[in-house]
């Protein structure tokens, strides 16, 4: 099973209903949004989404006039408390690897957390954290939590 | 008062015998030295003998900008490369851009051209004269500089940009006459007035403004804030570069064409018609004097319309005036030439952009400010959805944009299929 999670990345024109526009069309095709974040700069903005179906949203955004790509991001669950993400770094750092960025939710239960890492290399983190013992969330499992 | 009475205030009929004089002359000349020329008269069967009267010019073909760059950028020349002791050049990338030879008798001509104009702004030796037009390739710099010394004034190569310290030099040096574009000055003003400078107490006392389209009430503007005469000067570097025609100070009211160096048409810009002196047309100008690369019947793109009443200052050229409008795209942005097809020729050179683009050109304060939108293709989106790749882009755009145009746009991406391609690629919201 691929470790990698496919993200939905969608470029944002900054002008009001943008994003508005994008989380409609999500809606209308009934699909499930598990996190997002979006990153802006002055002139523009990307949605970051990780969904439930992403060949779907990955279609159906795409037919409704917006730039999609997708981005393999990586998922890791630690445990909700200080220290949780810290840890993390410390292990992928020590292997030079860089964050480009992060974003994360809080399962269901409470317990755990879940981040998403944009690695510049993702396989060797998948790696690292894996040696580690840290609990890698492969895409398909995240899609459908 | 006159720089060259003898000259300016030619009469007409001796003007006329000059100018055909000197035109049989420049057509030979041309004919056997430029290739172009000789292809494009024996084109049109026409020999340089053939002309015999002003009259005869028109069966001349037009020179366009096309046929300066198909000849980029020496093909125009009419002297060795030996010859030539400086060289000038619009904006843009290699194949956009135009190329301006000088010889020594060339930069002479052009600075007593330019000192005619001083003195028609009513300045002598006792003026300190404030250049803010640019120095460099282009012609405003330079060519200003040359006129003031001629005249044996004293001149501050401010060139452009570095407002502050143009105000704080305005204030301490005591500057006579101001010369840079007018949307310039007007910044000037603003920066003048945020830094607690009050302009009023500026010794200026004449402004020579041009390089880019003005109306009058901008003009009526920049003469309340200064305390100022504010005066239009014509040129462009094809041609010769600043110095082409002049306001007078007297009449203040449209600028003299100097008929004993320059040849002025009036045509139709769609049939290439001439039309009587006085309707509104294009300028098409002719050089009688220029050695380095002589034009004849250029078609500048200006729209405006000739003055012939009598001026009430003595000269007798004729006198156009303002330029409003132009017959073609071309945009004047802080007084720098920019075509569309030119930021075409930057996006296709960036990978995986396609050339979607829409140029907003408005004012911010005084000054242009161009908004460039460029649609996100999908090479450059779907290969990496990041930030960073995309704005990296936007400083590639604005990087080659000031690079190769001399212009700062600020660079919106925007979503795919938002420009419509047939749609316009400029909107100009500038009040002219």
């Amino acid at each position: 099973m691929t470790m990698k999670v496919e993200q939905i990345s969608v470029f944002l024109e900054n002008k009001p209903g943008t994003l508005q526009q994008a989380t409609r069309v999500l809606k209308d095709a009934n699909i499930n949004i598990r996190t997002l974040s979006v990153a802006e700069t002055a002139n523009f903005g990307i949605l970051r989404l990780i969904v439930n179906d992403v060949e779907k949203a990955n279609t159906v955004l795409k037919d409704s006039g917006f730039q999609v790509s997708k981005t393999p991001v990586v998922a890791v669950e630690v445990p909700d408390r200080p220290g949780g993400l810290h840890s993390v770094m410390e292990a992928v750092s020590k292997e030079g690897i860089n964050v480009e960025y992060v974003y994360a939710f809080v399962e269901k239960s409470g317990e755990n957390a879940v981040i998403i890492f944009r690695f510049d290399n993702p396989e060797k983190a998948i790696d690292v954290l894996m040696k580690n013992d840290f609990t890698v969330v492969p895409g398909k499992k995240l899609y459908e939590f | 008062m006159f720089y060259n009475e003898e000259f300016e205030t030619l009469p007409r009929e001796a003007l006329k015998a000059l100018q055909l004089k000197r035109l049989q002359q420049v057509m030979q000349r041309v004919y056997h030295t430029v290739g172009f020329y000789k292809k494009s008269f024996d084109a049109a069967k026409i020999k340089p003998s053939d002309i015999k009267t002003l009259g005869d010019l028109k069966k001349l073909p037009f020179v366009t900008r096309n046929d300066m760059r198909d000849n980029y950028p020496y093909g125009l020349f009419s002297v060795p490369m030996s010859s030539i002791v400086r060289l000038h050049a619009s904006s843009g990338s290699s194949g956009g851009s135009t190329v301006f030879g000088y010889t020594k008798r060339d930069i002479e001509t052009w600075s007593d051209l330019v000192a005619r104009c001083l003195v028609a702004a009513g300045l002598t030796k006792n003026d300190i004269i404030h250049n803010a037009f640019s120095y460099g390739l282009f012609t405003g710099g330079l060519g200003l500089h040359y006129g003031a010394e001629k005249i044996d004034a004293s001149v501050i190569p401010m060139s452009g940009g570095n407002a502050k310290r143009q105000v704080s030099i305005l204030k301490d040096f005591g500057p006579t006459a101001i010369c840079c574009t007018p949307s310039y000055a007007l910044h000037l003003a603003q920066e003048a007035a945020a830094m607690g400078v009050d302009i009023k107490a500026f010794t200026l006392r004449v402004g020579i403004l041009g390089a880019e389209p003005w109306s009058r009430a901008m003009r009526e503007e920049i003469e309340k804030v200064f305390e100022i005469t504010a005066l239009d000067i014509y040129g462009l570097s094809e041609v010769i570069g600043p110095g082409v025609a002049m306001e007078c100070i007297e009449a203040h009211n449209g600028m003299h064409i100097f008929e004993d160096h320059f040849i002025v048409e009036t045509i139709d810009p769609q049939t290439g018609e001439v039309l009587a002196e006085g309707e509104e047309g294009e300028l098409v100008f002719t050089t009688l004097t220029k050695e380095a690369n002589p034009l004849i019947r250029y078609r500048s793109g200006d729209i405006s319309r000739l003055i012939k009443e009598p001026c009430r200052c003595g000269r007798s050229h004729i006198k156009m005036d303002r330029v409003l409008k132009r017959s073609d795209d071309m945009l004047v942005i802080s007084g720098t030439n920019i075509f569309p097809s030119q930021i075409e020729t930057i996006l296709v050179e960036i990978k995986g952009l396609e050339p979607c683009y829409q140029l907003i050109v408005d004012k911010a304060g005084a000054l242009d400010s161009l908004e460039l939108q460029v649609e996100v293709s999908d090479k450059i989106f779907s290969d990496s959805g990041s930030v960073k790749e995309l704005q990296k882009i936007e400083q590639r755009i604005v990087k080659d944009m000031l690079d190769y145009l001399g212009v700062e746009p600020r660079v919106k991406l925007v979503g795919p299929n938002t420009l419509s391609k047939a749609g316009d690629k400029v909107i100009d919201k500038r009040r002219t």
